[in-house]
């Protein structure tokens, strides 16, 4: 890569990359570790990285304080719907997008810019006030409403990034052959697209499922919360004894976006990075 | 296209119309095909987001409250003229810009040396992505969570470290007046770096490798070949990223609330929290709107200068 690197500036740049390493993994190995440890030692003035008595305590009392299931089937539900309609709606406009150049494709950028630049809370509150008077206030069909809207500007972006990968040459030859626009669209373009579309979906799906400031003011009784407002209960009554479950609480809340994102990685990096996979 | 459909649809439609006619025809169903494609999308877009946003903006004079039973007045510039008055809000918003500012500053530094690290050939590249990309795939709750447990005063790495390296007690960090902004950035910059990072990389790697190497030969150092290859090649991703940055993270909620919720005495009360509290604890939905207006005409003149002067900075360079 860049030319004669010498001994001492490889070893700097190891040591620098470790630093990175160090400062990155640290958290994320302390909550595990907090996560596997007894009461007592939770308590202890002197904790240690590693448990000495590792127990699974902690996920048994989570279980038991809150209802995380019942939030992970809620932030399940939400998560998947949003994540298929966003596909499903942003997919077609995408490919107008990118495919046409136009008034409207210039409208739908601006959009997705214009989007990310307002603060939620000046989005939220009218929000709030439609979804009440569609009486969708407290209930998951509201929020799955919002995450669609709230994930297409990405979704968008990203499929429109995806459908300039197809080249057009392939959808004219269809065309030459007979076949006609939409009979073009599903049998030619879409199976091309289809691994940009799960990928799409798949970053939806975790976007929702991470999603707190929306979840947090439009569901109001604990049937209908996600997971991410549970596992802010867990902080209310705070104290030394909630560490463990808390811990182990948000260690498995994690857990699904962080297998997702390890198999989308390589799509998300190398969508963005084109070309990162050649060295 | 075209010549094959061009053929099938002049023949159909020949009997009545001339040429012209088959065209306008053509032109219209195409229209109406892409207006097919789009309105899925469309329609949620303009009732969920487009249309709350006017209508935030409008509430932002009216005197709206929630659940109140007499009808919303409209109260003119009122509100933003409260807001003028209101101390509290302007020390949110210096914190606002603190935090943004402090978060995004750093930020864009360490994954920048970070992305250059990921880019030369080194032996544990694919352990440091993978490790790179932790924070982004985490809720941030949880990343809240996660940090809470290590500020923790008692149980907590920091100050066990602290402890270890004799270097005092160690202290209560995010109840701490002074700790507690620090420490909470310090979260936010931990947060944010797989995307600034990502984003860099990207960069770096349409480089011209060429360019590197004959800038090498001809004896240019590393921090020269940095200054006149690397990053005239990089400057447009980082100007993005990081104007997207200060945004997102001006805007930031959710780890801030979960950390300090705004505390101590509010001293992380970013402006959101601020709005938040304002909406959705006293239900001033109309005074609320008027600080969300207020943020985003901020926030946009100073990007606006931000990206302005940067633009011109790289004409003279």
């Amino acid at each position: 890569m860049s030319p004669r690197t010498s001994g001492t500036v490889r070893a700097g740049q190891y040591a620098a990359l470790l630093c990175y390493l160090a400062f990155l993994a640290f958290p994320f190995l302390w909550l595990i570790s907090t996560a596997f440890k007894p009461a007592r030692e939770l308590g202890s003035l002197h904790p240690t990285w590693i448990p000495q008595d590792p127990t699974l305590d902690n996920f048994r009392q989570a279980f038991d304080e809150q209802p995380l299931l019942r939030a992970a089937a809620n932030s399940l539900t939400a998560a998947l719907c949003a994540a298929l309609i966003a596909v499903v709606i942003a997919t077609p406009m995408a490919y107008v997008t990118a495919r046409h150049r136009g008034r409207l494709s210039t409208a739908a950028t601006g959009w997705v810019v214009v989007s990310q630049a307002f603060p939620f809370v000046l989005v939220i509150i009218p929000l709030f006030l439609v979804l009440k008077y569609l009486h969708l206030i407290n209930s998951l069909w509201g929020l799955i409403l919002v995450y669609v809207v709230w994930s297409l500007p990405f979704a968008l972006w990203m499929l429109a990034g995806y459908v300039r990968a197809v080249p057009p040459e392939l959808e004219e030859a269809a065309a030459v052959d007979g076949a006609g626009k939409a009979r073009i669209l599903v049998s030619v373009t879409a199976p091309l697209l289809a691994p940009g579309i799960v990928a799409t979906a798949l970053f939806a799906f975790i976007t929702a499922w991470n999603e707190f400031f929306f979840a947090l003011v439009l569901l109001k009784t604990p049937e209908n919360q996600t997971l991410p407002v549970v596992l802010t209960h867990f902080l209310g009554a705070e104290g030394v004894a909630d560490l463990g479950p808390l811990a182990a609480a948000a260690f498995l809340a994690t857990l699904p976006s962080l297998v997702l994102f390890a198999v989308i990685q390589r799509r998300i990096t190398g969508g963005l990075t084109a070309g990162a996979v050649k060295n | 296209m075209t010549l094959a459909t061009a053929t099938v649809r002049s023949g159909r439609g020949a009997p009545r119309g001339g040429r012209g006619d088959g065209r306008r025809r053509d032109g219209r169903r195409r229209d109406g095909a892409t207006w097919f494609l789009v309105l899925p999308a469309l329609i949620p877009i303009l009732i969920l987001s487009v249309g709350p946003l006017l209508y935030g903006i409008a509430l932002a004079f009216t005197d709206a409250q929630s659940g109140r039973t007499r009808s919303t007045q409209w109260v003119g510039v009122l509100n933003f003229q409260d807001l003028l008055h209101d101390t509290l809000f302007w020390d949110s918003f210096r914190i606002g810009l603190l935090w943004a500012v402090g978060v995004t500053v750093p930020q864009f530094v360490l994954a920048l040396g970070l992305a250059l690290l990921l880019n030369a050939n080194l032996r544990m590249r694919w352990l440091a992505r993978a490790l790179a990309i932790i924070p982004w795939a985490m809720p941030e709750v949880v990343v809240g969570i996660m940090w809470r447990l290590v500020y923790n005063p008692d149980a907590g790495i920091l100050n066990e470290t602290v402890r270890d390296l004799g270097l005092g007690d160690g202290r209560d960090w995010l109840t701490g007046l002074a700790t507690a902004l620090p420490a909470v950035i310090v979260v936010g910059i931990w947060a944010g770096m797989p995307q600034t990072t990502v984003a860099l990389l990207a960069g770096l790697q349409n480089t011209p490798h060429e360019l590197h190497e004959a800038a090498a030969l001809d004896g240019a150092g590393a921090w020269r070949r940095f200054r006149t290859v690397t990053w005239p090649a990089i400057r447009p991703v980082a100007l993005a990223i990081s104007a997207l940055n200060f945004i997102w993270n001006f805007n930031s909620f959710a780890l801030v609330y979960v950390l300090t919720s705004g505390g101590p005495g509010g001293r992380t009360r970013l402006p959101m929290l601020f709005a938040y509290e304002e909406a959705f604890r006293y239900g001033q939905f109309g005074y609320a709107a008027a600080m969300g207006c207020v943020m985003v005409a901020v926030i946009s003149v100073l990007l606006a200068l931000y990206l302005v002067g940067r633009l011109r900075g790289g004409e003279d360079a």
